[in-house]
């Protein structure tokens, strides 16, 4: 600061009265600054300070713990669980080195021809086939129920969304109390249990699962239908049956398109749940009878955590990512076609 | 054009972040064990914890400058994967008294063990001098020691004394030598509904479960056999498949369940009365009295043998390399494996020291508690797992083909067992 400037030399030669120029030089100070250091102009600066930090940098302040767990949970971990899937990895103790080669695909193809991946991939596909159409069905038409009803709905309404706001454990205690071997299930259909009992039946145990997580969500997305079905004007109805519309007629031409953007919502958040299934068949089965209830999810947990491969089980996470995105992609497409 | 610098700075910052973190500071190796405070792990069993509690309350009155600070295993579905994420984590303990024999080999791989043969002098000759033989069974394929024996726990047969006087079979002298007895026995129990099942080991699917059903048997029957043996598995022999086909048919007939119990899945089905009898060491005892009548017998075999093996079900002392001060954690560890510590677990616990002279060091507690005889009597046959690299991959392989044909009650076992022992083969050669 102390050394002679040449532009402040020159500004206050310019000047008549001496006090002049420096009035407006402090008034001035961020050109004074730039071109004392010599470097681009105001605008050019500032435009490179606002491409970075934003119209208001203050709003990145307030964004910023959300961005760091955001990055650190998920981001981090991610591009992490990338690079492992690429790589001949396991965990080892901090501070240890050993060589972790690249292997190209290898990961992927090993976990690819393996019998329990193509076993888990098919279960969710199972999973799926059934629970997001059977959620899709029970959810809006209890919501348009519930929509009618104009007694008890309170009621109702709460109570559908009890299972969603219980906690797994608690709730699969209660659904392994009804159908185990010698559950009330089994005990109410006397001779027409099924053998071997549902858990143990690598036909019924996955379907039985699906219902399951049906049920548990189902109040969420009742909850969403019933927003939706609530915002569809009356008019339209009663110009419907005046039309000569029947019920049927007026639900399918009337409701369904109106309620048709949350239908895709729910069926994406289906495909996005389904994807990370692991509660279910970990309490209930630990993946079994034989591989039946296995889902990707629980078999990234045992391949990564109780086998010591995390390589093969971020290949595996991989491959349940891109398929999930697919089928969303897909499903959005299809629902907001027109 | 924002947003993709966003995501550009995003993404770098992972790419710088994530070698540094795969990498760090080399600090584990080398220089002489020190002295100084150290922190310990012991397994949630409440006799332990109080057994665990009186020695390091002893350690610490003699040794103020290096003071032991004790703790449960923190809650996890297993110990095993507590401690495998603590050791990647870098904050597990100076000690863990409750290590799986049967995850050793992975920890060993994650470098999270510190070998003991190698860092302390006296480390070969104070663990043969306490534990004999057994501790060759705990050697690691470089044959160091990375653990050191500790406990013991033969497996019995434990049997519910009201459910046998009500199926009509003999309540104080059951006959349940051979593995035509305990089906006899089951159909009995069945025919006469005195129980639900006869027997019923934990049926998920995880690997572990095999250590309560088929290897404990195998083991009595085979003269203690391990599961894989010069790198070669052992179970397609025929005291295997004699084992494989008795399991086979305790499900085929309904006498066992395949379904996962609804609660305790190793203790409960006994102690709850659904099952008339288990498979269990000597800490059965503290969990069923009080619930039920019950007698212990040893384990059957297919022809009935006099002195039987069973299964060790060791739980070891590890030492990991993320402790500082070694020395005291060794200094320690012998400290807590004394004649009158060891002999102190015993009368605490039930649980039996991996020592020789077991019998003598606890002479005067087995006179007064007559039924833990048939257990020490047992320890010196007491066989563990296997220690080899890709155990719970070998432990999987098998878990699967039992899945399969065993809790199916259908199915060749000969075939399913040939084509996992061939997979086996190769997960126990890397």
């Amino acid at each position: 600061m102390t050394a002679p400037h040449p532009h402040r030399q020159e500004t206050r030669a310019a000047g008549g009265s001496p006090s002049g120029p420096q009035l407006q030089g402090s008034s001035r100070p961020v050109p004074h600054a730039s071109a004392r250091a010599g470097r681009q102009p105001r605008p050019r600066r500032a435009h490179r300070v606002e491409r970075w930090l934003g119209r208001h940098p203050f709003g990145l302040a307030l964004t910023a713990p959300y961005t760091i767990f955001v990055l650190v949970v998920f981001a981090i971990p991610f591009g992490f669980g990338v690079w492992m899937a690429f790589h001949d990895y396991f965990f080892t103790a901090p501070g240890v080195s050993v060589p972790h080669p690249f292997v190209g695909f290898d990961n992927f193809t090993a976990v690819l021809g393996d019998g329990d991946t193509q076993r888990a991939f098919r279960n969710l596909g199972v999973f799926m086939a059934i629970n997001i159409p059977l959620t899709v069905v029970l959810a809006l038409s209890l919501a348009a129920a519930l929509n009618a009803a104009t007694r008890w709905s309170v009621f109702f309404r709460a109570s559908y969304y009890v299972p969603y706001v219980t906690a797994s454990v608690a709730t699969l205690a209660v659904w392994l109390f009804l159908f185990s071997g010698s559950g009330a299930v089994n005990h109410a259909l006397g001779a027409w249990a099924p053998d071997p009992s549902w858990l143990a039946n690598k036909h019924l145990v996955m379907p039985l699962i699906a219902l399951y997580v049906t049920w548990k969500q189902l109040g969420f997305y009742i909850l969403l239908y019933l927003a939706a079905l609530q915002n569809v004007p009356r008019e339209l109805h009663e110009a419907a049956l005046t039309d000569g519309a029947g019920r049927w007629q007026a639900f399918r031409a009337v409701t369904l398109p109106a309620v048709r953007p949350v239908t895709s919502l729910v069926i994406l958040l289906s495909l996005i749940t389904s994807g990370q299934i692991f509660t279910e068949p970990f309490l209930l089965t630990g993946g079994g009878p034989n591989g039946a209830s296995l889902t990707p999810a629980l078999l990234i947990y045992q391949r990564g955590l109780e086998q010591g491969e995390p390589d093969a089980a971020a290949a595996i996470g991989l491959i349940l990512v891109t398929a999930v995105l697919i089928l969303a992609t897909i499903s959005r497409r299809v629902m907001e076609r027109n | 054009m924002k947003r993709h610098t966003r995501i550009a700075v995003l993404v770098t910052a992972a790419a710088v972040v994530l070698p540094l973190s795969a990498c760090g500071s080399d600090d584990s190796s080398g220089g002489k064990p020190t002295a100084g405070p150290i922190d310990i792990w012991y397994s949630t069993n409440e006799q332990e914890q109080a057994w665990a509690k009186t020695v390091v309350d002893a350690w610490n009155t003699e040794h103020p400058e290096e003071k032991v600070t004790a703790r449960a295993v923190p809650a996890g579905k297993s110990t095993e994967d507590v401690i495998g994420a603590a050791i990647t984590a870098g904050n597990t303990p100076c000690l863990v008294y409750n290590t799986a024999p049967a995850a050793v080999s992975a920890f060993e791989k994650q470098r999270g063990l510190v070998n003991l043969s190698k860092t302390f002098k006296d480390a070969e000759s104070f663990i043969e001098q306490r534990s004999g033989d057994a501790v060759d069974g705990f050697r690691s394929p470089d044959g160091s020691l990375y653990q050191m024996p500790w406990k013991t726990n033969p497996f019995m047969l434990y049997y519910n004394k009201d459910v046998f006087a009500k199926a009509g079979l003999d309540a104080e002298h059951p006959k349940l030598r051979t593995y035509d007895d305990v089906l006899a026995a089951a159909k009995a129990i069945k025919s006469a509904k005195a129980a639900d099942f006869a027997l019923y080991p934990p049926a998920t699917s995880d690997y572990t479960n095999s250590l309560f059903d088929f290897y404990p048997l195998y083991l009595a029957n085979s003269g203690g056999t391990q599961l894989v043996e010069d790198g070669k598995a052992t179970f397609t022999g025929e005291a295997g498949l004699q084992t494989l086909g008795f399991w086979q048919q305790m499900y085929a007939e309904g006498y066992s369940s395949p379904e996962a119990y609804s609660g305790d899945m190793w203790a409960g089905p006994f102690s709850d009365g659904v099952a008339a009898m288990g498979i269990a060491g000597p800490w059965g005892k503290g969990q069923f009295d009080g619930k039920v009548e019950f007698g212990v017998v040893p384990l059957p075999t297919a022809a009935g043998a006099e002195e039987t093996s069973t299964f060790a079900d060791s739980k070891n002392v590890g030492m990991f390399t993320s402790c500082r001060n070694q020395q005291t954690a060794w200094d320690f560890a012998k400290f807590s494996m004394s004649k009158e510590n060891d002999a102190a677990l015993l009368e605490e616990t039930g649980q039996f020291p991996t020592r020789t002279d077991v019998t003598t060091v606890a002479a005067g507690f087995l006179k007064e508690n007559p039924f833990y005889e048939p257990f020490a009597d047992a320890v010196p046959r007491a066989v563990d797992v296997p220690n080899i690299p890709g155990s719970s991959q070998v432990w999987t392989t098998f878990r699967k083909a039992w899945d399969d044909t065993v809790l199916s009650g259908k199915g060749d076992v000969k075939d399913a067992f040939g084509a996992a022992a061939q997979t086996i083969d190769d997960q126990a050669n890397g």
